[in-house]
Formats: structure tokens, C-alpha cells, sequence
């Protein structure tokens, strides 16, 4: 028996009603693995990391991160969400956002200890963002932000770093370089990496395995076993045209073939500009 | 007329007590009201202890009893229907005209002082008796208690909803937890400053503070000062005036305040950044 896996997903299967997400899923990502999960809008890519996170269960089969049943604000799971905007005077330094990892969810007095604030402060060092600890998080770049997230989900040292479309609303430079951190931060502590997210390429130099939800059907290989016309041709059930054009591959005709679901428009599988609305409200 | 002269007035000192710890309690929910973009809400709970404190004068003589559960009400209404941010504006807006326009009704049937009305809707503080204050102490203390267990999940569900919800905080508890608070407080602060004026020491102070420190702590702490400031300094004034109603100068000190902040906050606040960063 080899090390257990950082997370395990065995026979699994999502069903909303009569539509089913995902289906007999069998996967393990491996302590260190970097783990992309493509798909349209809407094919359970969200509802995964839901699952994993503890706050969905599946239909049926089993879950398991770092050997245990995900359970609600587990330890073993760093969160890393799209960027979205704060409010310029919201009362909120980056030291702060970074801080809510080792403590947002303690209830008593908010009493700062030495411990922690070193270890917040190597969390931010960590990602290159001592320069601006102490600004505003409203004040921040998209990209700046970003790295605070990534601290913030890190600091905890968790063997499991789920990511949702971090890259979100970024630009391309800001999309290299988080990119790049959060690969630098899976091989020095040795995470497994769940990457959802619409856009491939920043990430594919980082990419060891690729999980593709399609309208209930999935497939899981190296990028360049899933990414080709012919397995996603028979994963959408229509021709697609997977090109490599110098190293960034592209997905053509999966646009039209989207399945659409209640909440989701169909999306680009291949995101170029991402116009994409915040639901960013502190409140909710 | 000099102030002193009334500082040994059982009705000053309680006024003084009271205007105390009202502030302290406003001071502390300040910032996570606008944090959370409640400032609405905030009014229609304190428009709605007013019909709670109508209807409480009605039934038993009792207005302070019947703001409390006027807010309560509200506030638990407004936790369960509106979810979103733009449902719920539209929600606490029905209803809260309907309840204003109970309160009036209820009000047609009270046959007591007519000024007990006008006192709902503009603060007496000068009129606090003993048992009030003991009121007042009690629901303060709720609110103090609440903030220092809350404080830290709730910044973190009011800034970053989405991450404290995965981290496995219950960010709509939460949400529920905290207009009940904030329905304690209004309800406190609506003995002086009066159901309309309650904004001024539950959004003002942490809209000034924030200009000042981008520090929740500090921010916390500055805005607990601006509503002593202004709660204590407007009872202050209002005895040296002896004709103008403390409500005003409450209002006005906690204004002239804001707008301090709004011309030196940008001067004194330091940008935290100690050299401009790569991406």
C-alpha cells in the first residue's frame, strides 16, 4: 500500500434530480500532485470542491481527504477563490486577509498572539507580499490579492489546496505569476493541488493530471492524453477541435455544445477575455 | 448655565451613564454595519422599535420593552426573506412602511402624554429612571458580549463571505446573529438619540473611523471614541444649553466628526505599502 492520497474519490456520483453531475468517478491526487478540473459552466466542477469541502455529500461512493471523511472548515483544506473586488475604505489590511486562515473561525476575544502573527507573517513572505502587509486589501491589484489568498489558504500548512478559478479576472501577467506561486508552494510543502477553472493554459507548464466533467461524463489522464479532439469529441458527444498552437492549446466547438443548466450560461471551455461579474458583496 | 451645576442631578448622571454605554455598544457595532452595508437596515429595525414601543405603550405602558421586541421581530424577518444584498433593501423597504404605518395607528389610540411619542421618535434621555437604566445596562451588556465572541468570524463572514462559508463558518447564522445584536442596540440607542436618529451613532462613527486606519482594531477602537464623543459631548452641550434637545448636538458632534475624517483621514492614513510591488 502506497502513501494514502491526499484526496480520494471512489465510485462517485453527484445527481441534482434527474441530471447527473458526475458518475462512477474514481480519482486520487497524490500528496504534491497538481490536479486540473476542466469542463463547461455548470458540469459539477464547483459541486466537487463543494463535496470536498464537506459542505455537499455525494449521491453515493465515497470521499476521502488525507485518509478522512471532508468535513466543514477541516484544517486539511486550504480555499483559494476567484479575485473579486473590495470596497477602497473596507477596514481590512492584507495582514489581516491572511490572518482570517489561522483564526477567522475562532469565536472569543480577538486577541493577536506572537505565534500567530509570525506565522501570518511567513505565510506573506511566502508569497512575496511583505511589500504591502499592511495596506488596505481594497487598495490591491487583482494579482496582489491573489497571493494574499493563496497565503491565507496556505498558512495553515493543509495538505489540500482547492483552488476555484483563481485566475479568474486576472491579466496575463498576474495570471503567470499566481500561477507559478501556487506551483512553487505545492512542491515546497508538498500539496495535492485541485485546480477548477476554465482556462488551461497559464496553469499547463504546473498540470500533472486533468479531470474533464462533461454532461455527466468525466475523463481523467495527463493533459495531453484528456486535451485531444478525439477524447473530447467523445466526451461531448459532438466534434471538437482540440489545436496546439505553439504550446497553448485550444478547445473549438465546445461553445456551441455546453449543456446549460439552471444557474449557468454556457462559457468558453477556452476563456479569452473573461468579462466576468462580481458577486462581490461582503454581506450576503 | 453652568454644567456643573446640574453634574449632581440624578437625572444628568443618568443621562451621562446611559449616553455612555450606549456609545460603547454603537461604537462596537459600527464597523461591521458598514462593513456589511447595513446602514438600511439599521434604519428599519429603529423605525420598527418605534412601532414596538407604540404598541408597547398601548398594551402595558411600556415603550422600551415593546421597541425591543418591535426590533427583534424585524430583524428576524429581514434574517429569514432576504437573502441577497438587493432583495433584502427592497424587503426591509415594504417592510418597514407597513410597520411605520402601524406605529402611527397605534399611536392614534394612545391616550397617555402626547410628548411619549414624540420621545420614540427623538430620544429622552433626560427622562431615564432608575429601572430604565438598569434596562439599558442589560441589554448593553448582551451586545458587548456578543461582539467579543463574534468578533473575529464575523469580520471574517462580512469581508469574505465565500471563503469563511468553505472554511465552515455559518456565514447566514451569522448574518441572523448579528441583526438580532444590532436590533439590541438600536433599541438601546433609540432611548437618546431617538428611532430616526439612531444612524447617526450606528453608521457615522465607523464611516468617520474608516478614513483613519485601514486596522479593524483601530478602526474598532476609533469608532467607539467618535460615539462616546459625540453621545457624551451631546448631553454635555444639551445641559449647557439647557434649551436645545441632546439629540441634536448628538447628531451635529457625530456629523461634524465624519466630516473631520473626510478632510484630514486621507492625510493621516498610511498607505501600508513599502515600495511599489511586482504583479
Amino acid at each position: 500500500m502506497n502513501a494514502p492520497s491526499a484526496v480520494e474519490l471512489r465510485d462517485a456520483t453527484m445527481r441534482f434530480g434527474t441530471r447527473t453531475l458526475f458518475e462512477r468517478l474514481d480519482l486520487a491526487v497524490a500528496p504534491g500532485e497538481f490536479l486540473a478540473v476542466l469542463g463547461p459552466n455548470g458540469a459539477g466542477k464547483t459541486t466537487l470542491l463543494n463535496v470536498l469541502l464537506g459542505l455537499t455529500h455525494l449521491t453515493s461512493g465515497h470521499v476521502a481527504i488525507n485518509g478522512a471523511s471532508p468535513r466543514r472548515g477541516s484544517h486539511d483544506i486550504g480555499y483559494v477563490p476567484q479575485q473579486r473586488a473590495f470596497d477602497a475604505d473596507l477596514p481590512i489590511r492584507a495582514r489581516d486577509l491572511v490572518r482570517f486562515g489561522v483564526e477567522g473561525h475562532r469565536f472569543g476575544v480577538p486577541f493577536v498572539t506572537r505565534a500567530t502573527r509570525r506565522r501570518v507573517d511567513a505565510a506573506i513572505a511566502a508569497v512575496d507580499a511583505g511589500a504591502y502587509a499592511d495596506a488596505a486589501v481594497g487598495l490591491l491589484s487583482g494579482g496582489e490579492q491573489q497571493r494574499l489568498r493563496l497565503a491565507q489558504a496556505l498558512v495553515g500548512d493543509p495538505p489540500v489546496l482547492l483552488c476555484d478559478e483563481p485566475l479568474l479576472s486576472l491579466d496575463v501577467a498576474h495570471q503567470a505569476t499566481v500561477s507559478r506561486l501556487i506551483d512553487e508552494r505545492r512542491r515546497v510543502q508538498n500539496i495535492a493541488v485541485v485546480f477548477v477553472t476554465h482556462e488551461i493554459n497559464p496553469i499547463l507548464p504546473y498540470v500533472d493530471r486533468v479531470l474533464y466533467l462533461v454532461g455527466g461524463r468525466s475523463a481523467v489522464g495527463s493533459p495531453s492524453e484528456v486535451l485531444t479532439s478525439e477524447r473530447l469529441s467523445a466526451l461531448y458527444g459532438t466534434p471538437i477541435d482540440v489545436l496546439d498552437v505553439r504550446g497553448r492549446i485550444i478547445v473549438i466547438g465546445s461553445d456551441e455544445v455546453a449543456p446549460t443548466e439552471p444557474h449557468g450560461d454556457p462559457h468558453h471551455v477556452h476563456g479569452h477575455v473573461h468579462d466576468h461579474g462580481h458577486e462581490a458583496h461582503p454581506w450576503q | 448655565m453652568a454644567v456643573s451645576l446640574y453634574l449632581d442631578q440624578p437625572f444628568a448622571q443618568h443621562a451621562l451613564f446611559a449616553a455612555g454605554f450606549v456609545a460603547l455598544t454603537c461604537g462596537l457595532i459600527s464597523p461591521f454595519v458598514v462593513t456589511r452595508g447595513m446602514a438600511f437596515a439599521v434604519h428599519g429595525t429603529s423605525e420598527l422599535a418605534f412601532t414596538g414601543a407604540a404598541a408597547g405603550l398601548v398594551i402595558a405602558d411600556n415603550a422600551l420593552g415593546g421597541a425591543l421586541v418591535g426590533a427583534l421581530v424585524f430583524a428576524l424577518v429581514i434574517g429569514a426573506l432576504g437573502v441577497r444584498e438587493r432583495e433584502r433593501d427592497s424587503t426591509i423597504g415594504v417592510v418597514l412602511a407597513f410597520g411605520l404605518g402601524m406605529g402611527v395607528l397605534l399611536l392614534s389610540h394612545y391616550h397617555g402624554f402626547a410628548t411619549a411619542a414624540t420621545n420614540i421618535l427623538f430620544g429622552n434621555i433626560f427622562g431615564i429612571s432608575v429601572d430604565q437604566l438598569y434596562g439599558l445596562v442589560a441589554i448593553g451588556a448582551v451586545v458587548l458580549l456578543a461582539i467579543a465572541l463574534l468578533f473575529r468570524p464575523l469580520l471574517f463572514a462580512s469581508i469574505d463571505p465565500e471563503v469563511a462559508r468553505a472554511r465552515g463558518l455559518p456565514v447566514r447564522g451569522l448574518g441572523i446573529v448579528f441583526l438580532v445584536v444590532v436590533a439590541f442596540t438600536v433599541t438601546e440607542a433609540a432611548q437618546i438619540v431617538g428611532t430616526l436618529l439612531v444612524l447617526s451613532l450606528a453608521i457615522t462613527p465607523a464611516a468617520a473611523a474608516q478614513r483613519y486606519s485601514p486596522n479593524p482594531l483601530v478602526v474598532t477602537a476609533l469608532s467607539v471614541a467618535f460615539a462616546l464623543a459625540a453621545a457624551i459631548g451631546g448631553v454635555l452641550a444639551s445641559l449647557a444649553s439647557s434649551t436645545v434637545k441632546p439629540t441634536v448636538f448628538v447628531t451635529s458632534i457625530s456629523f461634524g466628526l465624519y466630516l473631520l475624517a473626510r478632510a484630514i483621514g486621507p492625510l493621516v492614513m498610511r498607505r501600508g505599502r513599502t515600495r511599489s510591488a511586482a504583479p
